[in-house]
């Protein structure tokens, strides 16, 4: 099953080296991470994405959880949440066949056209994983110069919320 | 130097000497070198702290270790940069997975040159990430003291383990208001003591329902200083109880209801009623694989309590049915109050039927060994040495190195009170019980400290017997000398079709000779005759070091065993007892 796991860590220097080292040394899979600090600068948010059985979900929760860096945690897939990536492509726009076939599907997947070149775009498309993967294959593979990819963050609906 | 007053303005060196002094510790075990002369100058100007001087860090934290397993307190160990602290990682993994607590302070190259590949530079911080419980590298002296007591407080608490605090150079060097903090309070780090009421409550019941119950205690026992809760609460309910290797001595090994230790090299009581036990009350261990076997035929009938103050070892490598997180002492006071409360008391019947099938198995002997030989068995030198140092009063120490030694010292040594095993039982470091002994005879210099040992651990470390000297450290050492990597040795012999690769110890040196250049005494004995004799001498000899040279079988192997991945009832027992038993 993939989990999407928040970690609330104390913004000091190596906080990120111990969860990924922590990862490695137990042998947890680990699909994708992001980390940045929050409106408190003492603290950092990390998202992470990793893939287990229940009983291997449940150690990394817990091992996560006795790193001494981190403060809270919440697996967000055990109940409603709200998850999200970021992808940047810089596609060919040389001609206008080109432009207009990378205008076309940024509408249709709701992104945006944040940079115009001469001869390239590049295009912004937010969403779930599925979405942007679904984008990254309408794109004609000859026309992708670049992707970058964040890797998901998430945040609960409602009244679940990870604060300190 | 004084009492810390509120506004002194010291240098980080002294701040690292006077927050040592504020949190009592007596002794720190250590190496100078380029980037702690400092802090080894603020140590010079002091007489609070004691320096031992180890001639190797790896000895420097292995001492530190003995003596936080012999006394519950932090050791301290004091390492410069680069090599120095490298040496020690050893020592700090070794720490670390038998959860011991240890403060590593080490030298760090300047603030300014770090990350320049400078001389004597390694990522102290990034190499001791995965063997320690936490870590900091200290970038402003005005955290220094801060930092070390967050140290200390983390090293000492919940499930304790070793902690580094990494300090550059100039930071050392530069000055700031010394203000030693009395209180820690931190956010992210608040283990939980107590176990939860409702679990309690469930767990009585299902402790009472039990018709073959077992108690299986471990190192969380000593380690929490709950020996006399366990003791009352076993005591009350009359069950069978074993113990791991790094539990030995927190129940007395002399009383009935103890069944021996359990595990790969356990007794066949203690597996096989751990195989056959409907309820299973583990205090304190952690399943590990040298334990359980192949876990898919671990306790198979069992209904598991599981009582740590590690949420993470709970249902780690074996499934759970009733967890209780929380210190050891509190919860086995709360769990003996809570079955005495239900006014019920244990089915006698079943208890009775249980104990019987147990005598069955007792009556094996599985620890049974050749008395007759004419070459010296290890076992019978474990035997004497209990009879010598008054085993029945439990009150000496008896460290060990890694091996067949170690095992036979925990099957033949009945260990009667905690603190008393001091063994490298996680990692298995061979080097570790000359140094460890170190530690113990410093926190109890009137006490008997015995090290067992091997001819090949002990060769590991054996610089330390100048250290020995130094601090006039009256250890005695009982080398089980087979002239073989014995454990792997006896590994070779049964899955390798004995072909010895490599476990051989050719090229051995005079162990008297080589004892009495530092100043020692060495005894060489190669007759079963003159074993106790040896000994009785040895141990007379009350402000001296003296190495046992006890020339052994060398084919001896250890039993019972349960070779890697099979099942708790798979046992292979003494060739001689084989036909008898199973």
């Amino acid at each position: 099953m993939r989990h999407i796991i928040s970690v609330l860590l104390e913004n000091e220097a190596g906080a990120l080296s111990r969860v990924a080292g922590l990862f490695t040394a137990r042998g947890y899979n680990i699909e994708s991470l992001t980390v940045a600090p929050t409106e408190d600068p003492s603290l950092s948010r990390m998202t992470l994405v990793t893939r287990g059985s229940e009983s291997v979900i449940e150690q990394i929760t817990k091992q996560l959880n006795k790193l001494v860096d981190a403060v809270k945690l919440v697996d967000l897939t055990e109940g409603l949440h709200i998850e999200r990536e970021l992808l940047l492509m810089k596609v060919k726009a040389s001609n206008n066949n080109q432009r207009e076939e990378a205008k076309r599907l940024v509408d249709i997947f709701q992104g945006r056209i944040i940079e115009v070149s001469e001869n390239s775009y590049v295009l912004e498309v937010t969403g779930r994983g599925e979405k942007i993967e679904a984008f990254i294959k309408a794109i004609e593979p000859s026309l992708i110069i670049e992707v970058v990819r964040t890797g998901a963050s998430g945040i609960g609906r409602g009244n679940r919320s990870l604060q300190v | 130097m004084d009492m810390p007053t509120e506004s002194e303005v010291l240098s980080g060196a002294e701040i690292v000497i006077r927050s040592l002094i504020a949190e009592d510790v007596e002794y720190v075990f250590g190496y100078p070198g380029g980037t702690v002369l400092f802090i080894y100058d603020a140590l010079f100007k002091q007489d609070k702290v004691k320096h031992i001087l180890v001639r190797h860090e790896q000895a420097a934290a292995h001492a530190a270790d003995g003596y936080a397993r012999a006394t519950g307190k932090p050791g301290v160990v004091l390492v410069t940069s680069g090599p120095g602290a490298t040496n020690s990682v050893t020592g700090i993994a070794t720490a670390y997975m038998d959860s011991i607590p240890l403060v590593i302070i080490s030298g760090q190259v300047p603030t300014t040159l770090i990350g320049n590949d400078a001389f004597q530079e390694v990522d102290f911080v990034g190499i001791t990430r995965p063997c320690v419980k936490h870590n900091f590298l200290v970038n402003d002296v005005k955290k220094l003291a801060a930092t070390l007591k967050k140290a200390f407080h983390i090293a000492t608490t919940g499930r304790p383990g070793p902690v580094v605090v990494d300090i550059p150079k100039d930071i050392t060097a530069q000055m700031a208001t010394f203000d030693y903090p009395q209180t820690v309070e931190m956010r992210s780090y608040k283990p939980v003591v107590n176990g939860h009421p409702g679990q309690i409550r469930r767990a009585a019941e299902l402790i009472l329902s039990a018709k073959k119950p077992v108690i299986y205690s471990g190192g969380g026992v000593v380690l929490g200083n709950a020996s006399e809760e366990l003791t009352e609460f076993t005591k009350m309910l009359g069950y069978p109880i074993t113990q791991t290797l790094m539990g030995l001595g927190s129940y007395p090994a002399t009383d009935q209801q103890f069944i021996g230790m359990l595990g790969m090299h356990g007794t066949y009581e203690a597996n096989m009623a751990m195989h056959e036990c409907d309820v299973l009350v583990a205090v304190g261990a952690r399943f590990d694989d040298r334990v359980t076997g192949d876990v898919k035929k671990f306790c198979p009938d069992a209904k598991i309590i599981h009582i740590d103050i590690d949420p993470a070892s709970i249902s780690k490598n074996v499934q759970i049915d009733i967890p209780i997180v929380g210190s050891v002492d509190k919860v086995l006071r709360e769990l003996t109050r809570a079955v005495k409360e239900t006014l019920q008391k244990p089915d006698a019947e079943a208890l009775a039927a249980w104990w019987k099938q147990i005598e069955e198995w007792r009556a094996i002997h599985c620890l049974y060994y050749d008395k007759g030989s004419d070459l010296i068995k290890p076992q019978y030198v474990i035997e004497k040495l209990w009879e010598v140092t008054d085993g029945a009063s439990g009150d000496a120490f008896i460290t060990s190195d890694v091996g067949q030694h170690q095992m036979w010292a925990a099957q033949y040594y009945k260990f009667v009170k905690p603190r008393r095993w001091i063994n490298s039982g996680g990692l298995g470091t061979m080097g570790f019980g000359l140094p460890s002994a170190m530690g113990v005879q410093l926190a109890h210099p009137g006490a008997t400290v015995a090290c067992v040992t091997g001819e090949a651990s002990f060769q590991m470390c054996l610089q330390e017997l100048s250290t020995c000297k130094q601090f006039d450290l009256p250890i005695k050492i009982l080398c089980l000398n087979n002239r073989y990597m014995g454990m792997v040795r006896q590994w070779q012999e049964m899955f390798y079709d004995k072909r010895y690769s490599h476990s051989y110890m050719d090229a051995l040196p005079d162990f008297v000779k080589l004892v009495e250049s530092y100043g020692h005494v060495g005894m060489r004995i190669d007759k079963p005759a003159d074993v106790e004799g040896a000994m009785r001498e040895a141990f007379k000899m009350k402000d001296k070091l003296v190495f046992l040279d006890f020339i052994t079988d060398q084919a001896e192997n250890v039993y019972p065993m349960i070779a890697a991945g099979r099942g708790q009832h798979e046992m292979m027992l003494s060739p001689n007892k084989e036909e008898e038993s199973i």
